[in-house]
């Protein structure tokens, strides 16, 4: 994992933070609703600015699959190097 | 059992002042909020004056999250949370903790059309077929009951959460129906109150009708003209008002402060008939609302302080005063005092009534009314029915018992509530 891509996830997801959740608690294993409690609404927020960072396409079958930072890095990481 | 209803807590964000202090301030001094708005010019508007709250840098932080406040683009969402979350502040209320849900406070809060600005990103975004970009914000910020769901959220509020819309009589049937609900015994608090968007795409509309002033773009403060013969339209505004009602148990147990009781009210609609059409008023009607919110209240048309009435400034003023001095029957000096609050704020929509209304309880609680400004040449029609002096043309200073407040609104429809002082 390129930490470069991992600190630039890490500052699009604290946004979407609740209150009581700080950006320590990021961990490449977290699960982005159930450990981060990040609003499900706001997932589609959140690859919208990913596409807008790292300037690629996530398709709807890939969201599904960002459950956690690291699986959202492994998808970013293969289109990125791509 | 039918429940006392009283008014505890009062927030507004009108082109003339932003929190109490700032409003009453504004309008027991006369002072305008309406502008020259350059983006109008820019754009050819006809009418290119305007009132619209002007929102210090940094307020909205006090009210909404960094989340929230990304991609905000509902000027109505940002008037209604200032004034709504204001009202409950005032009224000694709190948003409760995160666990906890208050199932005994509800909101009206209503709005005519919400999210304008984010509307029409969203269809630009569309049409360039690129859906998948409106992000998560695109329907809250433009549904109707966008502005109860934010206010809902902050506070925490478990009963009825919903929005009325009614043309220009939002604000004033939000109050009717929160009453209604607390008298019913159906909730202890409700937030009431409405809100409307500024800009362009809201005012363009009425531009184009021919309703709005086109001979005051040189001077603003001068535009809007209610009960004046030379008045020639109205003046386009925007904001919010809110008040939150409460059963007089539950505001006596709470020991908190009482602004006003609501006597009572009525809405009705003239059917668009007799005289009425889509946007104008069926005379008869109206002052069947006036006289059913009188009976209602259990007053007498006599023990009316002072109205604040609906007055415009498009040249049916004298119309609605006549309808006022027939439906109490009053006229001359037994008129009681009038007023409009468009002279300085111009009509702020959807926002219009509970702005006014904000501005009524003021008059109850300070004891004064506020004047009209822009008085130079009333309306002979007006004199003919209403003694010269019952016009304020300035503030006075007079113990106010008993005050009316009407709106009227496109689609022929009425709403008139009659507030007491506490006792």
């Amino acid at each position: 994992m390129n930490n470069e891509h991992y600190e630039a996830l890490k500052n699009i997801i604290k946004i979407y933070l609740p209150e009581d959740v700080s950006v320590e608690d990021i961990k490449p294993t977290s699960h982005l609703t159930q450990e981060l409690n990040v609003n499900s609404a706001n997932l589609v927020d959140i690859v919208l600015d990913v596409e807008d960072h790292f300037d690629i396409t996530i398709e709807d079958d890939e969201i599904e699959k960002m459950e956690t930072v690291q699986s959202a890095i492994e998808i970013i990481e293969a289109k990125v190097q791509s | 059992m039918k429940h006392r209803v009283v008014i505890t807590g009062m927030g507004v964000c009108a082109p003339n002042g932003i929190g109490l202090k700032a409003f009453s301030d504004a309008i027991f001094s006369g002072k305008s909020g309406i502008k020259f708005h350059q983006k109008l010019a820019d754009l050819n508007f006809g009418c290119q004056i305007a009132g619209q709250p002007e929102i210090p840098d940094g307020m909205l932080e006090n009210y909404f999250t960094a989340l929230q406040l990304r991609d905000l683009q509902s000027s109505g969402i940002e008037y209604g949370m200032i004034a709504g979350v204001d009202a409950w502040t005032d009224a000694g209320l709190a948003p409760t903790d995160k666990d906890t849900v208050d199932y005994d406070s509800g909101i009206v809060f209503g709005v005519s059309l919400l999210g304008a600005e984010k509307f029409r990103s969203a269809i630009y975004l569309t049409d360039e077929c690129k859906v998948r970009r409106l992000g998560s914000t695109s329907v809250v910020q433009t549904m109707a009951s966008g502005i109860s769901a934010y206010l809902g959220g902050y506070l925490g509020c478990g009963n009825q959460v919903t929005t009325n819309s009614s043309a220009c009589t939002t604000g004033l049937e939000s109050v009717l129906m929160g009453y209604e609900r607390l008298r019913n015994g159906d909730a202890l608090r409700m937030l009431v109150g409405s809100c409307n968007d500024s800009g362009p795409y809201i005012w363009g509309g009425f531009d184009a009708m021919r309703v709005l002033t086109k001979k005051y773009n040189e001077n603003p403060e001068a535009g809007s003209r209610p009960m004046q013969e030379d008045a020639n339209g109205f003046v386009p505004g925007a904001g919010a008002g809110a008040l939150v009602l409460e059963t007089l148990e539950s505001a006596q147990q709470r020991g908190a402060k009482i602004y006003a009781e609501i006597l009572g009210g009525a809405v009705n609609s003239g059917g668009q008939r007799n005289g009425g059409t889509m946007t104008a008023p069926n005379s008869e009607a109206v002052q069947h609302c006036i006289k059913t919110a009188v009976k209602n209240a259990g007053v007498s048309a006599s023990e009316i302080d002072t109205i604040n009435g609906h007055l415009t400034s498009t040249g049916m003023c004298p119309t609605e005063i006549a309808n006022w001095s027939e439906a109490l029957d009053l006229r001359g000096e037994n008129f009681p005092y009038i007023n409009s609050l468009k002279s300085m704020t111009g009509h702020c929509l959807a926002a219009a009534g509970s702005i006014e209304t904000v501005a009524t309880i003021l008059e109850l609680e300070e004891g004064r009314i506020f004047g009209n400004i822009n008085t130079a040449h009333i309306h002979p029609e007006i004199l003919e029915r209403v003694a010269h002096d019952k016009v304020l043309t300035k503030t006075i200073d007079m113990p106010v018992k008993v005050a009316a407040k009407a709106s009227f609104g496109f689609g022929d429809v009425n709403c008139c509530m009659i507030f007491k002082k506490f006792e």
